[in-house]
């Protein structure tokens, strides 16, 4: 008898919990998968977090999407990979998010990524840069440019404004993202008819730079290519220059270059860097300038890159959901994140290419009185 | 030629430093025969301490000063928490092994916890701008400061060893500790001096590498640690000129790989070297000009 009115009683109650949910459906569950400790990556995983909850909130109060409002559910996954597979897989089957920002690290990408592909859970990165993690699956896009997408518009500057004959290149051979770089920009320099007289690497961890510099010193390049990050570029700069690589032998970087720190260690060394981004603190839009201000005024620091690319994300995700009519058919809204089409972003103009690449216009960067300047 | 002599220059820069954090690594294994795994992590402390005297805006030779003593200080903390401990209880060699490696991760993490983990530079200082070029070949006053520091460093020890007291106990426990304990030497004592006397070159390195090429981060060390253990191999383990020796050669070998091979291929060089040495003569490049260790 216990029973019999203890299981309508579960009925009942299971019934009303199913009743309610309809009044939920209101809430998009964003998951927001980003390194806010362990080491480096919590640098880039903070600031993606905040651009992506900036943009969240500023949505939600534009009443942009109706009764939708955005619900980000932030994880860190601290760097590590396997922890990133078991946030993926709590977020699409517990907290059943509509899409994942993120990883921070294409390391995790890749790990995790192809889950919420099975899921058909859609993921748009923001940090990841290294090629192949669109090609992951229909359901992965990304935001940050790859290399290749800014390295020509920095070649072509470079052409137009110093018509190099000959390069040198040095890049990180042990750095996935870097040997990529290297292709990347050997490639534009054939494209452009500019000979390679000198190819050298180094390693994570090295510090002497100078037996390489030597050398392409004798090689006598116009230009000088490097794939490092901006601690290591930094200091291959600063090295060349002691070694007597003039001044108008100019150094173009990779897009992980980017950093306060390439001035704070290469010093005047580095005047006349060129390097290309998909973003720019200055980058004179009236979308990126309200992001700045607003970024400043919420997080009390400049947003950087990252953060850009993380607000630029979730806009292109709540125009595809306003164009979908909702988030109920995954298909649906999949499609409509790969039709976006010239939307106004904070990165500018903002289009994916049919395999779910960022199109965007490259910004050349310079380093001049100690700051990243859009090139002249 | 120019191109080869600047090489030179490079090699013996880089040279001065592995040797100066090498004879530190080797004078351990020659008294105790063992290897302190944490002596790349002293370095690293050695290049933040000079790294924070110098951003201070307080001389340079200070900074290197701080960096000796706080390099010893560690040395002396590793013997009396690590090595004296694991003696004491009759710990196998390899227990304290381990037990420096454990050290040094522990320093590693309180360090990137305390500074961060990224890479920091010392702050310019005059001696960076000035450059001399002969014939073509680029000297930088900087480089021949840290050179001949480490060469002032090296005479010290080799002073130390040879001419003092103190010198002549860390040699006889390096021959045997009981004979030490018979003549009335002070083992437990004389084992901490040499902990120190390593600690205190190893931080030296720490400093003299993060001025020369302005890099400083709380991974340094374990790159280095290799490379201080590359040289002990090359110079014969316990063999302080052969560290010496071994050290210039190492960053010799290092830019000339590079210089005439490949980039790609200068830690497999410098790495081969070690199986070399080891087929042909294991004892150590050196190890004729010396007969005892230490």
């Amino acid at each position: 008898m216990m029973h019999a009115r203890l299981t309508r009683l579960l009925i009942a109650a299971t019934a009303i919990s199913l009743a309610a949910a309809p009044a939920l459906a209101a809430d998009v569950k964003l998951g927001i998968v980003q390194s806010t400790s362990g080491g480096s990556a919590a640098l880039y995983g903070t600031m993606q977090k905040n651009g992506a909850e900036l943009a969240a909130a500023e949505i939600n109060a534009s009443g942009k999407l109706g009764d939708l409002k955005l619900v980000p559910v932030h994880q860190d996954d601290a760097g590590d990979r396997g922890q990133t597979v078991n946030i993926f897989q709590r977020l699409i089957n517990q907290d059943k998010v509509t899409v994942i920002f993120g990883p921070t690290l294409t390391t995790s990408a890749f790990a995790a990524d192809p889950i919420a592909n099975a899921a058909k859970v859609p993921v748009i990165a923001s940090s990841n840069t290294a090629p192949g993690v669109p090609a992951i699956g229909e359901y992965i896009f990304r935001t940050s440019a790859p290399e290749a997408a800014v390295f020509p518009g920095v070649l072509a500057y470079a052409v137009k404004r110093y018509q190099p004959k000959t390069a040198a290149q040095i890049y990180g051979i042990d750095d996935v993202l870097m040997k990529a770089a290297y292709g990347v920009h050997k490639a534009a320099l054939d494209k452009a008819g500019i000979k390679v007289v000198a190819t050298e690497t180094f390693q994570k961890g090295d510090v002497d730079y100078s037996a390489q510099l030597t050398k392409i010193k004798a090689a006598n390049p116009d230009i000088i290519v490097v794939g490092g990050l901006a601690e290591e570029t930094a200091n291959i700069v600063r090295q060349a220059r002691q070694l007597g690589i003039p001044q108008s032998t100019v150094f173009l970087g990779a897009n992980a270059a980017i950093s306060t720190k390439l001035n704070d260690l290469a010093g005047p060394a580095a005047q006349g860097f060129l390097v290309g981004s998909g973003w720019f603190i200055d980058f004179d839009t009236p979308a990126n300038k309200a992001f700045v201000e607003a970024y400043k005024a919420k997080y009390g620091n400049a947003p950087d890159t990252f953060a850009a690319q993380a607000h630029a994300a979730v806009t292109i995700f709540a125009d595809a959901v306003k164009r979908a009519g909702g988030v109920s058919d995954p298909a649906k809204l999949r499609a409509a994140i790969a039709d976006t089409k010239d939307l106004e972003t904070v990165l500018g103009p903002f289009s994916f290419d049919k395999d779910r690449e960022p199109v965007l216009v490259a910004k050349v960067l310079e380093l001049k009185d100690g700051k990243f300047q859009l090139a002249q | 030629m120019t191109t080869f002599l600047q090489q030179v220059v490079n090699g013996l820069s880089l040279g001065s430093i592995y040797a100066v954090f090498a004879i530190g690594c080797t004078l351990i294994f020659g008294v105790l025969n063992i290897v302190n795994l944490a002596q790349g992590a002293f370095f690293m402390v050695g290049a933040y301490l000079g790294l924070e005297i110098a951003l201070l805006g307080l001389p340079l030779p200070l900074a290197l000063v701080v960096a000796l003593v706080g390099g010893g200080i560690l040395g002396m903390a590793s013997e009396l928490l690590v090595f004296r401990v694991l003696r004491l209880r009759g710990g196998h060699k390899w227990m304290g092994l381990v037990a420096s490696l454990a050290l040094a991760r522990l320093l590693v993490g309180i360090a990137q916890e305390v500074f961060g983990t990224a890479v920091h530079g010392y702050p310019p200082n005059p001696f960076t701008a000035i450059v001399w070029e002969i014939g073509g070949v680029r000297v930088q006053l900087l480089q021949i400061i840290v050179v001949i520091t480490a060469v002032i460093l090296m005479g010290i020890l080799g002073f130390t060893l040879q001419k003092t007291s103190v010198g002549r106990a860390i040699r006889t426990v390096a021959f045997s500790e009981d004979v030490a304990r018979i003549v009335g030497v002070e083992v437990g004592r004389t084992i901490l001096i040499t902990f120190f006397i390593a600690g205190a070159l190893a931080g030296a390195a720490g400093v003299l590498l993060g001025l020369l090429f302005n890099v400083v981060s709380p991974f340094m060390g374990e790159h280095m640690l290799v490379k201080g253990l590359t040289v002990m191999i090359l110079g014969g383990l316990g063999n302080i000129p052969g560290a010496v020796a071994g050290g210039f050669l190492l960053g010799l070998v290092e830019v000339f790989s590079v210089a005439y091979v490949s980039s790609a291929f200068r830690d497999a060089i410098g790495f081969g070297l070690i199986f070399l040495i080891l087929l042909v003569k294991p004892t150590g490049l050196f190890s004729g000009f010396e007969e005892r260790r230490a």
